[in-house]
């Protein structure tokens, strides 16, 4: 009989490791695995196979003694969330123990870089570049076209930076991936550094994922000797949403202040320390792999339109299936809410979903056709970003999501520029008075024009994307804005 | 102090694991510390206090008390992580620091907090309460 359950650090906040104590002192031993991902399950104990969940340390006496059915949840591989994704990036989730090289050799890691060892730099950029892999941070930059330019960027010295600066609020993909896979991202790592002739890397963690912290620098040991002479050094944040923006974090490894460098020059000129950098976020690295092991065919297959390959997306917030769903392109955002996360976890109807993090779009039901692509959310003014879906159901005050926004871009402004780091404040007051009841329509006005200026003044996302949440609020749930007007007028 | 700096090389790159070392050791990066780490570096003091400021996980005067670490992000809030951190407030008085931290990536299984590297999920009233009261 073999007992697993994860070491993630969600099942771990949700009682991991007493489950796990408790069947220690029946006698059994435990393998601690990565997350199946599957949230509202853990901790989520698989014994042979067959999934119990969410189980808790009184659970287990039961679960030894079979009578634990109002938790069993049948063959976890078989399980409708997991089988209904297409898994390329997360496919060792669950299955393997994130640290065993044992485990990640016999299910087909390091095969990606003995292909890559074999061919030119060249030839492994245009293998990156035919896949379609885009950058899976935000902005969507396809990966092949960054790393020739550092390849082709002249100098000795050339870096590879992973940003694991995974600060959304509903996005978890590289913190479960660090978590449950940390050998895919350092094997990505590798191949960069062959295609573009860079022999050092970074891995920049938010100091908010200690877990990913010291499961990456366990995992950076010990593929040292499988990996060099590339080399690889963990780095830890310091609370600075900022630091997600790719100039900030060059700086801030840099032991600067994590402010935002003006572009050009493009980090993959002058990068890190000055030199030619791939900049790059944990999911993209950890996609390489994949494309040179079974080849840019066999990952351009999936996906739709420019948005080739899968997105792990995650499911958050009041969602009744929340975790990490891994699909292809093209699924629409009403099928990951409704079918794939079962609504709410509350069962009150869902009003909005906020789609990629606190600069993201908030989308009504009304748009659920639209499908996960990044053109079709160009289109309806929102963005997938890190791909984080964070449900609310009806009870929730899109005005009050709307100063939050304001609230959020000026507590984390850099300050570097003015739109950004007055005009978040001034948006808040904006919003404090509107909810107040005064002068709707005119503040209203005024949002918008902060907005505005916000989103063409701005250096950075941070500044120049809070308009999405705000905007998004108000175009789509404009009775909570004008009912207030009204209710203060009457 | 002086452990700390010959752990690291004299350059500016090693400013931030520094100044994470100091601050888990102390509890917070004194004035003192800021005048050696700048000697060490061969920068200014501005430059080393200028760094300190800019990030949240450093602080300049100690404070002993407990510390919970309350996500207030959207997915949180979206579970009734308002709810839970007027909770949180009341249980902690004076006597335990509550702070706001922005995603703990748990967001699936919120509201969610942190007390040093300890993770707490699916927080409600009682339970955070309860943890407070614990501290
Ligand atoms: S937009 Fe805000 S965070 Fe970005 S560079 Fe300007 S001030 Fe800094
Ligand atoms: S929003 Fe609270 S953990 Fe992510």
């Amino acid at each position: 009989m073999q007992i697993r359950i994860s070491d993630d650090a969600l099942a771990v906040a949700c009682g991991a490791d007493a489950v796990a104590h408790r069947f220690a002192e029946f006698g059994h031993d435990v393998v601690r695995t990565s997350s199946w991902g599957m949230h509202w399950l853990e901790p989520l104990v698989e014994i042979d196979g067959i999934g119990y969940g969410p189980a808790a340390a009184a659970d287990v006496e039961n679960i030894l003694a079979g009578k634990a059915d109002a938790i069993r949840i049948g063959r976890i591989a078989e399980h409708p969330f997991i089988a209904a994704q297409t898994r390329l990036t997360f496919a060792r989730a669950g299955w393997t123990r994130p640290l065993s090289l044992e485990d990640y050799a016999a299910t087909g890691g390091w095969g990606g870089l003995k292909q890559a060892r074999a061919l030119s730099a060249e030839a492994i950029v245009e293998e990156v570049t035919r896949s379609g892999l885009r950058g899976r941070g935000g902005a969507g930059f396809p990966a092949g076209i960054k790393w020739n330019t550092v390849r082709l960027a002249p100098g000795t010295r050339k870096y590879i930076v992973c940003n694991a600066d995974e600060g959304d609020s509903g996005t978890f993909a590289d913190r479960m991936l660090m978590e449950g896979d940390p050998f895919m991202l350092i094997e990505g790592m590798a191949i960069a550094g062959l295609a573009t002739g860079a022999d050092k890397g970074f891995v920049y963690i938010r100091s908010e994922y200690p877990h990913a912290v010291a499961k990456m620098r366990a995992a950076v040991r010990l593929a040292a000797p499988l990996i060099a002479p590339f080399e690889i050094d963990v780095r830890v944040g310091a609370g600075a949403y900022v630091c997600g923006e790719e100039t900030s974090l060059l700086n801030s490894i840099e032991g600067k202040r994590g402010e935002v460098r003006a572009k050009p020059p493009l980090p993959a000129h002058d990068g890190l320390f000055g030199c030619p950098t791939v900049i790059n976020n944990v999911l993209t690295l950890a996609a390489t792999p994949f494309v040179l092991a079974k080849g840019a065919r066999a990952y351009a297959d999936y996906g739709m339109g420019r948005s080739r390959g899968t997105m792990p997306v995650q499911l958050a917030g009041n969602v009744k299936h929340g975790g990490l769903f891994e699909t292809a392109f093209g699924i629409t955002l009403g099928e990951l809410v409704e079918k794939i996360g079962g609504g709410t976890a509350n069962g009150r109807p869902v009003r909005a979903v906020q789609v990629g993090g606190p600069l993201g779009a908030y989308f009504p039901p009304a748009l659920f056709d639209t499908p996960f692509d990044y053109e079709a959310f160009t289109a309806v003014d929102g963005l997938i970003g890190h791909g984080g879906i964070t449900v609310f159901d009806d009870s929730v005050d899109m005005a009050a999501q709307a100063r939050f926004a304001f609230e959020f871009c000026a507590a984390e402004s850099c300050g570097k520029c003015t739109p950004c780091r007055i005009g978040a404040v001034r948006g808040r007051e904006t919003m404090d008075r509107m909810i107040a009841g005064e002068r709707t329509a005119d503040n209203l006005t005024l949002v918008a024009d902060l907005c505005e200026t916000m989103k063409f003044g701005s250096l950075c996302a941070l500044g120049g994307f809070t308009p999405y949440p705000v905007m998004s609020a108000i175009t789509h749930f404009p009775e909570d804005f004008d009912a207030r007007g009204q209710a203060a007028a009457e | 102090m002086a452990e700390i700096l010959a752990r690291h090389a004299p350059s500016q790159d090693a400013l931030l694991p520094i100044l994470h070392d100091v601050q888990a050791r102390f509890g917070h990066v004194s004035i003192e510390a800021i005048h050696a780490i700048a000697l060490h570096l061969n920068l200014s003091r501005a430059e080393v206090s200028g760094v300190v400021s800019f990030y949240r996980d450093f602080r300049r005067t100690a404070d002993k008390r407990p510390t919970i670490r309350l996500c207030r992000a959207e997915a949180c809030q979206a579970r009734g992580g308002e709810r839970v951190a007027e909770h949180a407030e009341r249980a902690a008085g004076q006597r335990v620091r509550v702070e706001a931290v922005y995603c703990l990536g748990l967001c699936a299984a919120g509201p969610n907090a942190m007390i040093g590297d300890q993770l707490h999920a699916r927080l409600d009233p009682a339970r955070i309460t309860a943890l407070i009261d614990g501290l």
